[in-house]
């Protein structure tokens, strides 16, 4: 198992933002994505969720293994702690969501309604519905956000263990998570070309 | 699947879920139409049906646009496309939890209020099964639309726009069922066109909605 992008070209709203995208992701390896904002790190990570069809390039990844997480976590705020991970656990096949309880430190908060947790809180509870996919491939999307250092080192140790057990993780993050095997891919350097501007017609059509 | 059909039918029924919202417009409509007509029984007794069926049409167009924008909103939408549910089973159960939540209620609300309009004696039973028959239909066309419209801001308007002329069949055959079962007719015909609106739009509709969904994920 292993996600492969070979030569991927990938556009926004139309226009190409990033091309020759390329990267290897073994079982037991992490990928940290590096970049100035507005470069298409959001955009690179939904179009390998198969969110939307990259422009050209491929993109290799085993069916049924990627899970996806977001800006937004998710989270129905009339729902408890526990139905929201219920839920989620049923919708990939799961029964056991008690490791993901555990490891967040959501015990404490199981039967609050979602609605009435802080920032962070929900976050960690966005954060935790990985750990109930069963899923092997996490692509996240600035997982640390407004998370205080505690449940950043909570989140550094989940994605460790994931790892350890054959997992794969390819994030984009600004904060260095203290996972010194991870590597890191600058997309700056992968930069697309601006379009030449000759197509004036093209504005009328 | 069953797991978001439930989650879909107890977020509705919680506290701003949306649940009351279509059911108390239709119980308004009902009330307030004897008021505007005046004290004509005999008058009230013809236009039943038909009253009956355009307040159970514009309570489902109510509540449509929760269907799939609050879920765009919190990001569940995109987290249940990348999960392992097809698009089309998630419009499918999202229209079949809206029926539950909606049409159902309307179908079982149906005969109090038509008592308030004088419905005539055969009408009833003819009321409840055009009904009962018909919101299918109007939920998934509804999902339809609001896969058209999920990205957008105040979006309600346009979805409106979209889907009422969608709702005229149904409305048009739906309330034709009603007004000869009330006046004592044979209502096949209507019935069995009615019938063929909601196998139609059951069957086919899922598909176009993932389609539009999917573009509009991107």
């Amino acid at each position: 198992m292993m996600l492969q992008v070979s030569d991927l070209t990938i556009a926004r709203g139309g226009i190409p933002v990033l091309e020759g995208v390329r990267f290897t992701l073994a079982p037991g390896q992490a990928l940290v994505v590096r970049g100035p904002n507005g470069i298409g790190k959001t955009t690179l990570l939904r179009t390998i969720a198969g969110l939307q069809p990259p422009v050209s390039g491929r993109i290799d990844v085993p069916p049924e293994s990627l899970v996806y997480a977001g800006h937004a976590d998710g989270i129905k705020a009339t729902l408890s702690v526990n139905e929201n991970l219920k839920f989620w656990a049923e919708v990939f096949g799961q029964k056991d969501y008690s490791k993901a309880i555990e490891v967040f430190n959501l015990g404490p908060l199981a039967t609050r309604p979602a609605g009435a947790l802080s920032a962070g809180q929900k976050r960690r509870l966005g954060l935790a519905r990985l750990l109930v996919t069963g899923r092997a491939i996490w692509v996240l999307d600035e997982p640390t956000v407004s998370l205080d250092t505690d449940a950043v080192a909570m989140f550094a140790h989940a994605v460790r263990g994931h790892l350890a057990t054959g997992g794969m993780a390819l994030m984009a993050t600004h904060i260095d998570l203290g996972l010194g095997e991870a590597q890191v891919l600058d997309v700056a350097a992968f930069k697309a070309k601006p379009l030449a501007d000759n197509d004036f017609d093209g504005a009328f059509l | 699947m069953i797991a978001l059909l439930l989650r879909d039918i107890r977020l509705a029924m919680r506290a701003g879920g949306g649940f009351g919202l279509g059911l108390s417009f239709f119980l308004i409509v009902v009330v307030l139409v004897p008021f505007g007509v005046g004290p004509q029984s005999a008058l009230l007794t013809v236009i039943a049906p038909g009253i009956l069926w355009l307040g159970a049409l514009l309570a489902c167009l109510l509540s449509l646009d929760r269907i799939l924008a609050l879920d765009w909103e919190d990001g569940s939408l995109d987290l249940l496309a990348t999960s392992p549910l097809p698009m089309e089973g998630i419009v499918s159960v999202k229209a079949l939890a809206h029926w539950v939540t909606t049409g159902l209620p309307l179908v079982a609300a149906a005969p109090v209020l038509g008592l308030l309009l004088n419905l005539s004696e055969p009408g009833y039973k003819w009321l409840i099964i055009s009904l009962f028959l018909g919101t299918p239909a109007l939920s998934v066309i509804g999902t339809f639309g609001a896969a058209l419209t999920v990205g957008l801001k105040r979006g309600g308007l346009l979805l409106s726009l979209l889907v009422l002329p969608l709702y005229v069949p149904t409305l048009i055959f739906g309330a034709e069922v009603a007004r000869r079962g009330a006046e004592g007719l044979d209502a096949t015909t209507p019935l069995l066109m009615l019938a063929g609106i909601t196998c139609g739009t059951i069957a086919l509709l899922p598909f176009a909605s993932a389609a539009v969904l999917r573009v509009n994920l991107r």
